[in-house]
């Protein structure tokens, strides 16, 4: 009994060690090389694997900034300039310091602004909506309702205001990883630079509709009245299709542009004090005048118009 | 002899024929019309009009943009306001031409008598320009324009051709107004595709629920094989009545008894279908000149005052339809362009009518609204409903975890929306909405493949 016991424990030992040998060679003779600063460099990375990189996930993006010449295209928007610094030094590259970028929602048609002249009684998702048709608002190109876009966040940032109707992002959360952008079939959602301690201005519309039109479906729309871009004295407004849309890597933050739109559309966020719309105005008014009579001619008609 | 049918899925819905003693009508011309250019599967038509013009009812006024593109005529005579974008039904902006009714002056090229034309002509090609001239498009539905169905790819050849005037869409009687009131065009018209085709036989299916329709068609064909050689081949063919049986692939199974493969066209079985009304434009633009401009229009619901057939000029408002009948009833809370299973809800009353729209249907809130979402309870009602042969419910489950590759494997992409799976579930679970979508994302995915 005990010979048979000793026995067993001998044999399983012996083949145990045999087949660790084997394993052992084996592994040794079909070693996959891999660079050893692609784990390093995945250990620096935040492991979200969210793809908002434009790579399968973490690990497809440290091999590929592994193997690339320089950072100049591969960027990490969950880690920020942080990660990249580790990586530049991981890797022994330059990196240059990107603006952190976040998601804004370009749509304040919010219930009362925006009336629903339908209803919708399909399944709740945008996309499927947005295949169906245009809306259950009069603006085909406002936002749709049905959360998509929180859906897919992976970071928990956006989130539906049921007061408004509309998705709200979290400034601290979200980390323009571009998921949301992607899932929006309206195509309202667009990643911004987040601006010298948050502060920036947005045109908070996507309605391409005239005046009139783009007023009936809803009171916050972009009329393409052109005031803001007319107002503008740093050339970063860009006007086209009855619509308004402030390029933020011209923006200086004067916030004239918040202050002449008729229908509140531009919006300017994180701003330490509410904007003084009168004396913004009377500022505007003071240089027009100026500009006038700099040249010359002075002309009242247009004075009356811009007042 | 056994009643045919297609042998797999179908439903029955209530029939809801209300409006079948209701005979065609013209509405009045409204003051405007907006004809959209693209109302048709394919490209967009190019316009030939500016703002300013005098056009004249039949006049050309958007030239196809493509092969797989068609005619289009102003439905009116007036002047031409402008190219613009309106909203089409369903909100969305489509480019239009805006004409200012004045008159209804027809061009002289037109014959507009009531004599019945049945010599068919000998030459196929002929036959096949001038209904491209017409711009005739399918009218079951798909819009799909007439003259690229009938030129068929070499090597192909067309055993049947077979005419649909199932109607099986609950509520809609213009197909079975049409047949019994221009019966006679419809057969010429039915000849006159045989003979483009060059097809020995010619089936017109009908279902057992219009027996009206099916004496009076064949007494019509009778008459006609006795007079004319050309007429032969022409049967006339009852069908059950069950919902999806004017389907393209469910009307082959049931006529011919063959199986359109997966990605596959009818023309791969040597059959082609034509609409019912689509046979009647073929008659109107090959033997009156008179290209497609006006179609008709069943108005109905329950909860509608008026029931009527209206015979529509393109480009007509809904809300004049509407209006001309007496307004929304109050307790309608749907509106849908078409019939109740595979219509599309209007969401905007301003919108135009196109060559293709062929009903206008009026549903309460309890005959519409849908019952909350349960869960899949395993009953299997829906694969057995679908007449595709498909698991919606197996279906659905992949598209709300995205994989395509299990969908396509699954035939997503043969899914043809008759919706009845949606019909059939008992736990109301959405499930037409999603594999809709996944259908489209799997085409996509196959079409992308093969333009590699």
């Amino acid at each position: 009994m005990t010979s048979t016991i000793i026995w067993t424990v001998v044999i399983i030992t012996v083949l145990g060690l045999l087949l660790a040998l084997v394993l052992y060679l084996v592994a040794q003779r079909f070693k996959v090389e891999e660079d050893p600063r692609v784990e390093e460099v995945e250990n620096a990375l935040p492991g979200a694997n969210c793809g908002g990189c434009g790579f399968a996930g973490c690990h497809a993006f440290a091999e590929a900034a592994v193997k690339a010449p320089d950072l100049d295209s591969h960027y990490c928007p969950v880690g920020g300039n942080d990660v990249m610094k580790k990586m530049a030094e991981i890797l022994g590259y330059e990196v240059r310091e990107k603006a952190p970028m976040i998601a804004v929602v370009r749509c304040n048609g919010t219930c009362e602004a925006r009336p629903r002249i339908n209803e919708y009684d399909g399944i709740q998702l945008c996309s499927v909506k947005a295949e169906l048709y245009a809306g259950d608002t009069g603006c085909s190109f406002g936002c749709l309702g049905c959360g998509d876009c929180v859906a897919v966040c992976r970071f928990d940032a956006i989130r539906m205001d049921p007061s408004t109707g509309l998705p709200v992002v979290d400034q601290e959360k979200c980390t323009a990883c571009g998921a949301c952008v992607k899932a929006c079939p309206k195509r309202i959602i667009e990643l911004r630079a987040k601006g010298p301690r948050g502060m920036r201005v947005v045109v908070s519309c996507a309605n391409q509709d005239k005046g009139p039109v783009a007023k009936k479906a809803c009171a916050n729309a972009c009329i393409g009245c052109g005031i803001c871009f007319k107002t503008c004295t740093h050339g970063a407004i860009v006007f086209e299709n009855n619509l308004a849309y402030i390029d933020f890597n011209k923006c200086k933050l004067c916030r004239e542009c918040e202050a002449v739109c008729p229908t509140d559309a531009i919006h300017g966020i994180n701003f330490p004090k509410p904007l003084d719309k009168p004396a913004v105005k009377a500022r505007i008014r003071e240089r027009q005048k100026k500009a006038r009579e700099a040249v010359g001619e002075p002309k009242k008609m247009e004075e009356k118009n811009n007042g | 002899m056994a009643r045919r049918t297609f042998s797999i899925g179908g439903i029955h819905p209530a029939d809801g024929k209300i409006s079948r003693e209701c005979a065609i009508k013209a509405l009045p011309l409204p003051a405007t019309v907006h004809i959209a250019l693209s109302q048709h599967l394919g490209a967009p038509a190019k316009p030939l009009v500016a703002a300013g013009d005098k056009v004249k009812v039949g006049q050309p006024i958007a030239e196809p943009a493509g092969f797989v593109s068609a005619f289009i005529h102003s439905s009116v005579s007036g002047t031409v306001k402008g190219i613009l974008p309106c909203q089409d039904l369903s909100g969305n902006r489509q480019n239009c031409i805006e004409i200012a009714v004045e008159g209804d002056e027809w061009l002289e090229t037109i014959d507009r008598s009531d004599t019945l034309v049945t010599d068919i002509p000998e030459d196929a090609k002929g036959i096949v320009e001038k209904i491209r001239l017409g711009g005739v498009v399918g009218l079951g539905g798909a819009t799909f324009p007439t003259h690229v169905k009938l030129s068929l790819p070499p090597g192909k050849k067309c055993e049947m051709l077979i005419i649909n005037g199932c109607e099986c869409e609950p509520y809609l009687t213009s197909d079975f107004r049409t047949l019994l009131e221009k019966g006679e065009q419809v057969v010429v018209g039915a000849a006159l595709l045989k003979q483009a085709l060059g097809a020995d036989q010619a089936t017109i299916a009908i279902e057992d629920n219009k027996p009206e329709a099916i004496d009076h068609i064949q007494r019509i064909v009778g008459q006609m094989r006795a007079k004319n050689p050309k007429y032969a081949g022409i049967e006339v063919l009852p069908l059950v009545k069950k919902y999806p049986a004017g389907g393209e692939k469910q009307l082959i199974d049931a006529v011919m008894r063959r199986q359109v493969r997966s990605g596959g066209l009818p023309i791969d079985v040597g059959a082609v279908v034509q609409n019912v009304c689509t046979a009647l434009a073929v008659y109107d633009a090959v033997q009156k000149n008179k290209p497609l401009i006006d179609n008709s229009v069943t108005v109905t619901g329950e909860c509608f005052p008026k029931q009527a057939n209206l015979l529509v000029r393109v480009g007509t408002p809904l809300r004049a339809i509407v209006d001309y009948l007496g307004g929304i009833p109050e307790e309608a809370a749907k509106i849908i362009s078409g019939g109740p299973m595979m219509g599309k809800a209007v969401a905007n009353l301003d919108a135009p009518t196109l060559k293709g729209t062929g009903g206008l249907l009026f549903l309460t809130n309890k005959q519409t609204k849908r019952m909350p979402e349960s869960h899949c309870i395993r009953c299997g009602k829906c694969a057995d409903a679908c007449p595709m042969g498909l698991e919606p419910f197996l279906l659905y489950r992949l598209a709300k975890a995205g994989n395509m590759e299990a969908l396509e494997e699954n035939a997503a992409q043969d899914c043809v929306q008759c919706g009845c799976c949606l019909y059939t579930c008992p736990a109301g679970i959405p499930l037409l909405d999603l594999i809709r979508q996944a259908r489209s994302q799997v085409m996509g995915i196959i079409k992308a493949r093969a333009a590699k």
